[in-house]
């Protein structure tokens, strides 16, 4: 039991300093884009939506990256917003990566389901 | 700039609350963002989507460090999750959602009260050691060094198949009605398969992230998730959820019992009344 548990604790400390990395990274993002914000404004127009008016702001890749070279604020913030997302995908990928190493097949193969599975719901996401 | 800075430092005691008891804050999130600030509803959900991967990311880097969670049994559990989740969103419209918001809130109560049960229990925070088959298979006893007690604390689980179940279940839910998941992750671990509430806690955290992102994108590309709300609360949950995942270890596994009790009991009664209608 001890040696899975050696074995476990390896696993954790990779995964936990890759996701060190994967957050800081989108804090970073997401702060540039507030203090952009605070320089500059959103970059984006105001819109009326459901009664409410609101500043617009970009949803899809393209317009987010087209926001981004023109050092909109709105833009940079929601591609940090997007890293964030993505971190817990990254902790199952190192994961995966991390039991393959320690020749724990069970849960490489476990680990592979579960990041099918969520690719699949995240797929679904990015359609609908 | 005044709604930044409200969002921010409920961003930070959300993070915290979340960090130690395995939830996402959104049942915090949700009402103040829409009762106080008036919000639409699609941008408060959209709101403690993001509330909950902060609160998961954030807290998991300190779990994994100091060796609080059961990666095991993260990924084994999230399998049905994950599948409770797609088939959740696949299923929208299919079953009427107040029957749901009834069946999982009085689940809630049912919870309250065995939870209650377990704290004035004489033989107090036990921890189950016995072997099974299905946890040997995979792999799924650990230990944990709990700061409170200063003790390293083996524990072993059962039940696994009624936690899977409950998992698959909480996946559902929260494909279904777009309610975070945490509190019957929690439930699972501790309630049905015997394992320590510290590490339950700490599993949960690292595995909602997960169960959220899955749903995370679909809110991002449907325009759910605003600019101006997301990134001072992701902000304040990062570093609340960074403080909560601290002090969760040093707090006493009873004191952590007894700050969830009044939550699940709160959501528990929100959700069955919301079933029958009223919002509160």
């Amino acid at each position: 039991m001890q040696s899975t548990h050696d074995e476990t604790r390896k696993v954790e400390l990779v995964i936990g300093k890759i996701l060190r990395v994967g957050v800081i990274t989108s804090a970073i993002v997401i702060l540039i884009g507030m203090a952009l914000y605070f320089m500059n404004g959103a970059g984006y127009p105001t819109i009326v939506k459901n009664g409410q008016s609101m500043i617009d702001f970009p949803k899809r890749f393209s317009d987010i990256f087209a926001g981004i070279i023109a050092g909109k604020s709105y833009a940079v913030i929601m591609l940090g917003v997007f890293l964030l997302i993505l971190t817990p995908v990254l902790r199952v990928v190192v994961s995966i990566y991390a039991f393959y190493k320690e020749h724990d097949n069970l849960y490489v193969i476990i680990t592979t389901i579960v990041l099918i599975i969520l690719m699949i719901a995240m797929f679904l996401g990015y359609r609908s | 700039m005044n709604s930044m800075l409200l969002l921010l430092i409920m961003g930070v005691g959300a993070g915290i609350l979340g960090a130690i008891l395995g939830i996402g804050g959104g049942m915090i999130i949700t009402p103040v963002l829409t009762i106080m600030m008036g919000l639409d509803i699609k941008y408060a959900i959209g709101a403690s989507i993001i509330s909950v991967i902060a609160t998961s990311s954030g807290s998991t880097i300190a779990y994994l460090k100091d060796d609080m969670l059961n990666l095991r049994v993260a990924m084994f559990l999230e399998i049905a999750t994950t599948i409770g989740a797609i088939m959740g969103a696949l299923l929208v419209g299919v079953f009427s959602s107040n029957f749901l918001y009834v069946l999982f809130g009085f689940f809630l109560l049912y919870s309250t009260y065995n939870m209650i049960r377990k704290l004035f229990d004489k033989k107090g925070e036990s921890v189950y050691t016995g072997h099974d088959p299905i946890v040997d298979k995979f792999k799924l006893a650990s230990t944990y060094y709990d700061k409170a007690e200063q003790k390293q604390i083996d524990y072993s689980m059962k039940n696994v198949p009624g936690g899977f179940i409950m998992m698959w279940a909480a996946g559902l839910a929260s494909g279904l009605l777009g309610i975070g998941s945490g509190a019957f992750k929690v439930i699972a671990m501790d309630t049905i398969m015997k394992m320590p509430l510290k590490p339950s806690s700490a599993t949960s955290n690292l595995m909602m992230g997960v169960t959220a992102a899955a749903s995370a994108t679909v809110y991002f590309f449907n325009g759910s998730i605003r600019p101006d709300i997301a990134a001072p609360l992701a902000i304040g949950v990062l570093v609340g959820a960074t403080v909560g995942a601290r002090l969760m270890q040093v707090l006493k596994p009873r004191v952590i019992r007894m700050i969830f009790i009044p939550i699940i009991l709160y959501m528990g009664v929100q959700m069955a009344l919301k079933g029958f209608g009223v919002n509160i």
